[in-house]
Parts: C-alpha cells; sequence; structure tokens
C-alpha cells in the first residue's frame, strides 16, 4: 500500500484544496494518470499518480485545504494481497521517504568583522564615552575600558563619576561611592575649569534679616523635617534672576555659549568622607518653595548615598555653592565646566548696618559670583548678584 | 563515419538508439515531475515532454569538439549530450556530486568535458553567449560548430536580434535550433508576434533559416546533418525552426489557464515517441520485446540516477563564496 | 597635472595614450587577445584611444561592432569562456546598462553557476564620469553598482601607470575586469617610465602621505583631491590621499592603516551619495576602525541630481577641490 500525497508544484505552494476526485476507490490507475483536480493560487491544476495500482481509499474530501505532503489516497500496488485495512506494508517501489531537508544547521555566519581596536596608542575610548568625559571634566587615561581590546565605553566614564550605569544591571555597584575616584574626577575638572576658563569675581553683601524674619515664621508650626531652609530661597532667588540675565544660565561648548531655557541648579552638596558634588534640582525656577525644599532634602540624602542618576550630574546650567552655618564668611567658587558662573553663598554674620538712615545690626550674607569672562563681565555679573539680593528682600514672592 | 555527413542513416540499429534516447528522456523527465512533487527537486523546473525529437534530432549530429549552449529546459539535451544521468539528477537534487556541483539546480545545467554551456535563465541569455563562442572558434580557424538551443520567445528579445545581425554580419559558424513550441510561458505565439513564421526573422537577417517538423525525429535529423554540413563547411550560420509542442505545463506549478485542454490532446495525438515507436512497428523495425528491453533499461538507468542522488552529499556551508572567482579556496569580504 | 618622475628614462604621454599602448601591448604579446566596441576601428575611439590600431593591427583584432551592446558584450563572454581574452570596449558607462544582463547573469555568475567548470576571462573597458556638459545621459559614474556585484573585479586607474599596467594584469585574470576610464583624464598629461609594465589590481595607493586626515578617493576625483591637499597643507593640515585604484575588491589593510594614523577621514566619490561606493567604505571603516576614529566619517559625493547641461551647475553637481576642503576642514572642527 503506499499513499498518494499531496504533491509540491512550485517553490511557493503551501497548500492545495482538492476541488475533484477523478477516481474511486475499487478504480485501477497507472503512473501518468490524472487522479485528482487541486486549486491553488494559480489555478485548478491536474493531479498525477505515480504510482500505479488500485485505489484503496479516499483520506481527504472534497474542498479541503490541506498542506504538501498531507496524504490524499491509498493505492494498493499491484500484486498486493488484499489486506484489511492495515498499517501500510513495507513498499516496493521507491515509495516517498521522509524527504531529506536540506540541512537544517544553522549556516555557520561569515566570521563577524571584529572591530579591531587599533594600534595600542594610549587609551581608545568611543565617541559618546569621549563626549561624555569631555563633559564632565574626567581625564581619559584615568578610566579603565571594559570594551573590546580595552577600550573605553560610555558606561565606563559613567562609573567614574560615582554612579551606577543605568542601562546596565549588571553593572550596578552598591551603594556607596569610591572617593579615590571622585577625588580624581575633581581634580580634573577643577584643573580643567582653572586652565580653560577666565574667571572674574565679584562679590555683593545682602541684607537676609527680611529672610530670617520670614523664615521664622513659616518653620515655627513646622516640624524640623518640613522646615524651609535659607538654601531654598538662595537657589529660588538665583534660579529666578537667571531669566533676565540669561548668560549666566548655560553651557560654554565649542567654542560657544549655548544659553540654556530650562535653569537647573546645581546644589553642591558635601559628603562625609570627603566627596563633593553638584547635582542638578531641575527646573529650579518654577518650583514652589516648598517643592523645591522637598526635592533638594531628597537629592542631599541620596547624594550621600550615593544613588545619583548621570542626568542629574549631567545637567545644571549653574551652581550654587554654600558652606552652611559653618562655613566662612565669603566663598569663591572654581566654575563646573561646561557652566559659565557659580554663586557662592557664605555665612549669615549679624553686623551693624544702615536702614533708613540708622545703625542697626542686621543678617548680612556675602554673596560671591564667580563668571565665566568668555561669555559674561563684571557689569553682568554685578547687576545678576544685585537682582539676586533684591529677590531675597521679598522672600514671601519667590 | 563511412556514409556522406549529411545524409540520415536509416539502419535499425540507429532508428532504435532515436527512440531509445527519446523514451530515456521522457522517462527521465517523469521521474523529475514526481520528486519534485515530493519536495526533492525545488525550485523552478521546465520538462522537455514533446519535444525530445528536437534535442535526439540535432544532437548526435554534432562532433565531440562542437559547443552547445541552451535554455532552462535543457534537460533533453544535456542527456543527449553525454552528460551522465546520475550528475544531472544530483544536481536537480542540490548534492554537490551533481554536475554544476549542486550549485546550479535545473535550470543551470553545464558539462565542461561535452562543451556544454549551461543552462540560462535568462530567456534570449544564451544567444550572444552561443556568437562569442563561435567567434572565438572562427578566429582560431576552427570547424567548430556552436550549436544554440532557444525557444521561439526568444525572438522578442533585443538580443535575438543583436544576435542574428552579428552572426551574420561576422559570419559566425553558429546552428541556431529554435525550440517553437507555440509558448512562451503563458503567451501564445499569435499574441505576442506581428510575424509568426520565425524562419523569417532570421531570413530577413541573411541568415539561411529553415522550418522543419518538430515532431518527427527523422526529419529533425535529416534537417540537422544539412544544417551542421552547411555550418561547418561555410563558415556561416544556420537557423533551424522545429515546430513542436509542449505536452507538459511550461513548469510545475502552472494551471495552463491560457491553453485549451482539447488543443493539448490533438498536439498529444502527435506525440514524437508514440508516432515514431508506431512507425517502426508498422515497418517492423522493432519488436515487442525491443521496446520492453528498453524501457527496462532506462527505468533501472533513472532508479540508479536516484539513488546516487539520494546518497549525494551537500556541500558544506563554510565553501559558500567559493567558486565566485577563481583560485580561491575561502572567500574573505571581498 | 604632473606626475612624478621615475629614476630610469621617461617619456611624457597622455592618459589616452598610455591606455592606448597597453592595449597594443596586449594585442601585440597575446595572441588570444583582441579588442571589440562601437567605433574602436575606423573610427579611432570615441575618445581616440584606438586610433591607428586598426591599420596596425587589422579587422580580425579590432573590430567595430554594431550598435549591440548587449549582443557583443555577450560575444566577448563566450570568445572568454572558449580560451580568448577579448577587450570588450562599452564605450561609457551610460550605454553599458544595455549589457546590464550579460555582465551580471551571465559573466558575473557563470563560474559560481556552473560549479567552477567555466570561468570568463574577459576585460570590459569604460568611460565614465562628467564634467563635459554632456548632460543627464551621458555623464553616469556607476563604477559603485558595478562593485557591488560578487563575481567581477572593478578597476579605476587614475595615474598614467595604472592606466598602462593595469590592462595587461586585467588580461590574465580568470575572472570578468571591469576598467572605468574617467573622461577628464584623458587629455591629462604626465611623465612616466619608458619601460612602465603591468602593475597589480589589488590595492590602493597612498598617493600623498599625510598625519591629520585621511582623504580616501579614486579615479578622476584623486587629482581635485590632490589639489585639495595642496591647499589643506598652506594652512597646516597635512592630509593622506589615498587612491583606491580597485574598487572590487577594496583593499582594507591600506585604507585602515591610515586611519588608525590620523583617525579623521572624508571620503570622496564622483558616484550620487547616496547607497555610493563611498558607503560602503564608511561602513568598513567603522566596522575594522570604530576605536580609532575621533570624529564622524564624512563624504564629498555627487549631489542628488541628474547631471545637468550648464557648466556651473554640472560644477555644483560633482565634487570640486573646495568641497573637499571645507569638508577636510569642517571634520577637523576648523570651520
Amino acid at each position: 500500500m503506499v499513499e498518494f500525497r499531496m504533491p509540491s508544484l512550485g517553490p511557493d505552494m503551501e497548500a492545495g484544496t482538492l476541488v475533484e476526485w477523478l477516481v474511486k476507490p475499487g478504480d485501477w490507475v497507472k503512473r501518468g494518470d490524472v487522479v485528482a483536480v487541486v486549486d491553488t493560487q494559480k489555478g485548478a491544476i491536474e493531479v498525477e499518480t505515480y504510482q500505479a495500482g488500485q485505489i484503496e481509499q479516499i483520506l481527504v474530501s472534497l474542498e479541503s485545504k490541506v498542506p504538501v505532503g498531507t496524504p490524499l489516497a491509498r493505492i494498493r500496488i499491484e500484486g498486493e494481497a488484499k489486506e484489511a485495512a492495515a498499517a501500510p506494508p513495507p513498499v516496493a517501489l521507491p515509495a516517498p521517504a521522509a524527504p531529506v531537508a536540506a540541512p537544517h544547521v544553522a549556516a555557520k555566519p561569515a566570521p563577524p568583522i571584529v572591530p579591531a581596536p587599533g594600534p595600542a596608542v594610549g587609551y581608545q575610548a568611543s565617541p559618546a564615552a569621549r563626549r561624555l568625559a569631555q563633559e564632565r571634566c574626567i581625564d581619559l587615561s584615568m578610566v579603565k575600558g571594559s570594551g573590546p581590546g580595552g577600550t573605553i565605553t560610555y558606561a565606563d566614564v559613567e562609573l567614574l563619576l560615582g554612579k551606577p550605569a543605568a542601562a546596565l544591571p549588571e553593572r550596578k555597584r552598591a551603594p556607596s561611592l569610591d572617593f579615590n575616584a571622585m577625588r580624581t574626577a575633581i581634580a580634573a575638572a577643577m584643573a580643567r575649569s582653572k586652565r580653560e576658563i577666565p574667571h572674574y569675581y565679584l562679590d555683593h553683601q545682602v541684607d537676609v534679616t527680611p529672610c530670617e524674619l520670614w523664615l521664622a515664621e513659616k518653620n515655627a508650626a513646622r516640624t524640623p523635617d518640613n522646615r524651609l531652609l535659607f538654601a531654598a530661597l538662595v537657589i529660588k532667588s538665583v534660579a529666578l534672576a537667571c531669566h533676565r540675565f540669561p548668560a549666566f544660565n548655560g553651557f560654554y561648548r565649542d567654542n560657544k555659549f549655548e544659553p540654556s531655557q530650562a535653569v537647573h541648579i546645581g546644589v553642591a552638596i558635601a559628603i562625609r568622607g570627603g566627596g563633593l558634588t553638584a547635582p542638578a534640582l531641575h527646573d529650579a525656577d518654577k518650583l514652589p518653595l516648598d517643592e523645591l525644599m522637598t526635592q533638594m532634602r531628597d537629592l542631599v540624602a541620596r547624594t550621600r548615598a550615593g544613588r545619583i542618576r548621570s542626568s542629574e550630574m549631567a545637567d545644571p546650567t549653574i551652581t550654587v555653592s554654600s558652606l552652611g552655618e559653618r562655613g566662612v564668611e565669603a566663598l569663591y567658587g572654581v566654575i563646573y565646566p561646561p557652566q559659565v558662573a557659580i554663586i557662592g553663598v557664605g555665612k549669615s554674620v549679624v553686623r551693624p548696618w544702615v536702614v533708613d538712615g540708622a545703625i542697626g545690626p542686621r543678617s548680612i550674607v556675602t554673596l560671591t559670583i564667580s563668571g565665566d569672562h568668555r561669555v559674561s563681565d563684571g557689569h553682568g555679573g554685578a547687576l545678576f548678584l544685585a537682582e539676586i539680593g533684591n529677590l531675597l528682600q521679598e522672600p514671601e514672592k519667590l | 563515419m563511412t556514409a556522406p555527413a549529411d545524409k540520415p542513416r536509416l539502419s535499425r540499429e540507429h532508428l532504435l538508439d532515436l527512440l531509445r534516447q527519446m523514451i530515456r528522456i521522457r522517462r527521465f523527465e517523469g521521474k523529475c515531475a514526481e520528486l519534485y512533487t515530493q519536495e526533492k527537486i525545488r525550485g523552478f523546473m521546465h520538462l522537455y515532454d514533446g519535444e525530445e525529437a528536437i534535442a535526439v534530432g540535432v544532437i548526435p549530429v554534432l562532433e565531440q569538439r562542437d559547443r552547445i549552449v541552451a535554455t532552462y529546459r535543457e534537460h533533453g539535451q544535456a542527456l543527449v549530450r553525454g552528460v551522465p544521468m546520475t550528475k544531472v539528477m544530483a544536481e536537480m537534487f542540490g548534492k554537490q556530486e551533481g554536475c554544476s556541483r549542486g550549485r546550479g539546480g535545473s535550470m543551470h545545467l553545464f558539462d565542461r568535458n561535452s562543451n556544454f554551456h549551461g543552462g540560462n535563465a535568462i530567456v534570449g541569455g544564451g544567444l550572444p553567449l552561443s556568437i562569442g563562442l563561435a567567434l572565438a572558434e572562427k578566429m582560431r580557424r576552427t570547424d567548430v560548430v556552436t550549436a544554440c538551443f532557444f525557444g521561439e520567445g526568444a525572438v522578442a528579445e533585443g538580443e535575438f536580434h543583436e544576435t542574428m545581425n552579428l552572426a551574420a554580419l561576422w559570419e559566425l559558424p553558429v546552428l541556431f535550433v529554435c525550440e517553437n513550441n507555440l509558448y512562451a510561458m503563458g503567451t501564445a505565439l499569435v499574441l505576442s508576434e506581428s510575424e509568426t513564421d520565425i524562419q523569417q526573422k532570421a531570413a530577413c537577417y541573411r541568415v539561411s533559416a529553415e522550418a522543419v517538423d518538430g515532431m518527427d525525429v527523422v526529419a529533425v535529423e535529416a534537417a540537422a546533418r544539412r544544417a551542421v554540413h552547411a555550418v561547418r563547411e561555410r563558415c556561416k550560420p544556420y537557423f533551424l525552426e522545429c515546430r513542436t509542442y509542449r505536452l507538459r505545463a511550461h513548469s510545475m506549478f502552472d494551471a495552463q489557464l491560457y491553453r485549451d485542454k482539447a488543443e493539448v490532446e490533438v498536439w498529444r495525438h502527435k506525440d514524437p515517441i508514440d508516432r515514431f515507436k508506431n512507425w517502426l512497428e508498422a515497418s517492423q523495425m522493432i519488436h515487442p520485446q525491443d521496446l520492453a528491453r528498453i524501457e527496462t533499461e532506462i527505468d533501472a538507468e533513472v532508479a540508479e540516477a536516484v539513488a546516487f542522488a539520494e546518497a549525494g552529499t551537500w556541500e558544506p556551508v563554510e565553501q559558500l563564496t567559493r567558486f565566485t572567482y577563481a583560485d580561491r579556496a575561502a572567500q574573505t569580504n571581498r | 597635472m604632473q606626475q612624478a618622475a621615475s629614476k630610469s628614462e621617461t617619456v611624457e604621454m597622455t592618459y589616452r595614450e598610455a591606455v592606448k599602448q597597453a592595449i597594443r601591448d596586449a594585442i601585440k604579446h597575446d595572441e588570444r587577445v583582441f579588442l571589440m566596441g562601437e567605433d574602436v576601428g575606423r573610427y579611432g575611439g570615441c575618445y581616440a584611444v584606438t586610433k591607428g590600431l586598426l591599420a596596425e593591427f587589422g579587422p580580425d583584432r579590432v573590430r567595430d561592432t554594431p550598435l549591440s551592446e548587449s549582443g557583443f558584450t555577450g560575444a566577448g563572454i563566450g570568445a572568454a569562456m572558449a580560451g580568448m581574452r577579448p577587450i570588450v570596449e562599452l564605450m561609457t558607462v551610460n550605454f553599458s546598462l544595455l549589457a546590464l544582463d550579460q555582465i551580471l547573469n551571465t559573466a558575473a555568475t557563470v563560474r559560481h553557476m556552473s560549479g567552477n567548470q567555466f570561468g570568463v576571462p574577459l576585460v570590459i573597458r569604460m568611460a565614465t564620469g562628467a564634467g563635459r556638459q554632456l548632460a543627464a545621459q551621458h555623464s553616469h559614474s556607476l563604477e559603485g553598482w558595478y562593485a557591488h556585484i560578487p563575481g567581477i573585479k572593478v578597476l579605476a586607474p587614475a595615474t598614467l601607470e595604472d592606466a598602462r599596467g593595469m590592462l595587461w594584469t586585467a588580461l590574465q585574470d580568470p575572472d570578468p575586469v571591469l576598467i572605468f576610464e574617467n573622461v577628464m583624464l584623458y587629455n591629462m598629461t604626465g611623465k612616466i617610465a619608458a619601460d612602465a609594465g603591468p602593475v597589480d589590481i589589488e590595492k590602493a595607493a597612498v598617493r600623498r602621505a599625510g598625519r591629520d586626515i585621511t582623504l580616501i578617493t579614486y579615479g578622476g576625483s584623486l587629482w581635485k583631491t590632490l589639489q585639495a591637499a595642496t591647499a589643506l597643507a598652506a594652512e597646516n593640515i597635512e592630509a593622506e590621499v589615498i587612491d583606491l585604484r580597485s574598487l572590487r575588491p577594496l583593499d582594507d589593510a591600506t585604507i585602515m592603516a591610515s586611519v588608525a594614523k590620523t583617525r579623521r577621514v572624508v571620503i570622496i566619490d564622483e558616484g550620487w551619495r547616496s547607497g555610493s561606493l563611498a558607503a560602503e567604505v564608511a561602513t568598513r571603516i567603522v566596522e575594522q576602525a570604530f576605536w580609532s576614529l575621533d570624529g564622524p566619517i564624512s563624504r564629498v559625493c555627487s549631489e542628488e541630481v541628474p547631471i545637468p547641461y550648464p557648466s556651473h551647475l554640472e560644477n555644483a553637481a560633482i565634487p570640486q577641490a573646495p568641497k573637499i576642503i571645507a569638508a577636510a576642514k569642517a571634520a577637523l572642527g576648523r570651520a
């Protein structure tokens, strides 16, 4: 007994529909006889049998669409003894053996073109890595490369900046800080800053008594973890002042200044153990004070725990640095490239001051600006500082 | 050869051989059809049923040193020329024991030993090739004849006209054999040519031309003898239009919507093998046991070819880029 | 434009003359060689390359053909398959499109399709390029298209030595070789060794050494690139100029060695920018020398327009020295 199967008639024929049987059980057929009509995408095609014998059984009914290779009928070969429908005996003719398919071994692809790491000239770094290193003032020779042949990748530079690479969980470090790496990064950044940026310095004494009074009143009814701090007022004032003085808010890159529409204040945060970093408080100009304070707290906490995002490191458009109550009267900061200004906030000191013609004790804070003289000059810097001072006179409007 | 080269030999032995060769092609093609439906042979496959008299009438007239260019419907030509059936079948399967190392498949049978220059899947593509082969032979002052087989569909292609012109202009020793089976795939000749008398097209380029009944192997052989002789002696091209019919569809996957079954039946009655066999029987040149013997031998040869192909091996994938250029064991990304 | 003189006796000749001598040598010394093409005989060649050769060698070796690109290219293929070494001249790359089927579907494929039984040792020469105000249908640079095809080799001789020496080597090659002669080079004069002979057809050449940037080019654009390099040197930019010479196969080793040295690349290609040969070279550099790059690779190619007729527009459409200079400076951040 042999099976007459749905034939393959073309490279793109996958199935056929039986539309007519030209034989029935009991009919004798010889090789080459047309036994059925099959409908395909090309039209109806007559199909022939390659075996001679007697039709024993039709297996598939009309109008059924079946894949190529499906048994359609059974043919008893001439000379075979009639059997009750048993399993097909071994066939004499070269019956269709299981098709020996073309080898399914996955074709070995051509050897992948391995990017040669290039001659060992110093370090190799990807374009993205270079850019990040430049922006964050990292000296590439300090970075350990994990790419092919020791090349430095973006993630390698991020690692040095002290935070886990966002998209590579396997690179995640424990939330602790590598102070050595941080100090190295700071050294590189500060050295570059002083090498490249012509700093000028201005200071301005601001009467912050209104601020202190306002804060005291505001905080009277609040628990310590909800209280507003003076630093928040300064940050907001600086952020608002940037609107009027865009020359201090932005980046100096590729030999030109790119002012930033957004104002992201870099908040200088000292870390116990000797670290210093200044992550961004985003859109500080738009935040209500309470919200700003909350975010600042969160920023400080995460910074000290080593959980700062890379966008927070890269985004500040101007930095504010304050040494707080333990600090000195005036602090002159070093600009973090590619920013173009840094505001220093000294501690509040009670001094004799002239108000409305009379001398009295007032809380005075010395604000400083270190400015990039390629982008701004003393005149603008002075006006900028004055504006900040003015804003601080009306803390309720911040 | 003892008889004059251009006269047909009608000995019983020769006639039986003609019959045998035609049956051999027919049986081979039938087996290919069967194997194709079982997916052993893939791609496009074009069978020669009905046209056997042309290959069998023309090719044995050629000498070993002569050259042959053919089309994608070239199994018959390859077999008659002497390409071993085992190697042809293995090529159909894609095995590296095939005559083209399995690289070509049904449409690209090549055999250097017998000067068989392929198998060409571009309609008309072999025509310029044939005049080039002939040009080389002419420049070397040999008497080699190049035979170029093509279908009547090719006469629509610009390359046909360029070739006819060049062949006549440069007097190149080419025998053009046009197998006019009335259909270019699914387009009838009457619907695609303003002038359907094909031999006229060659004649108007001043190529000697004649038409012959392509279903009559003796007539084809006689015409071929005259033609080959003329080409060899005069070193000029000759055009032989063989009027024939394709009893099967264009290729396996063809519903034949473009022609009537009735027409096919009419031509089936002119089947070159049946006709010839009947004539031999009527002339008492052949006895039933001759036929049985021929058929048995051929069936055995076909079975052996299938077994050979089944047992054949797949070329290792690592060798993929070989044979793109000469003398390179492995290709780089060049 | 001058060529460097070699130490032995030199002669002065044009690029056209160099090509002609190459053809003469081949026909004289290899009896299998013959030349076939439109107007190569009586007319003396569309670009006067083959003037006098018909008289010298006769109509059997120098054959005028009818206007049948497909027919006679196919004939060249057949003759090559049968053991001759034909030189088929397709008047220009623009008309080669009529023979594209024979080139791609037969010449490039026969060795493979026949399982290495038959090869096609054919040479096809074509003029290419724009610059003579011949307008859109006569000004293509399609070397890049042909360089896409496995099974053939593609050459672009830009110097006298290469025009003189590539043909013989190509004729000895067992596979089809296409030689592209830029129309703007035929009149170029220079000095060449009197005994200049066959040259290799696989390697690129460093035509000018430099350290600041690599300029990669071929064919007609070589001289504009060298001009640009001279101008750049005046601004203290030392450009290394690579002449590809062989477009298929490409000489990756020479390219990558230069990129490793200079770290900056501009590729100059007279083909249209999209899908150009320059794109292939750029991608290979990214694949093999990415870590050496100090900036993006840039290209100076023909603009996305059919080549216009008026000279100012034609000049603007194809690469010119000022564009190359500007691209090099931009690549170095020196606007």
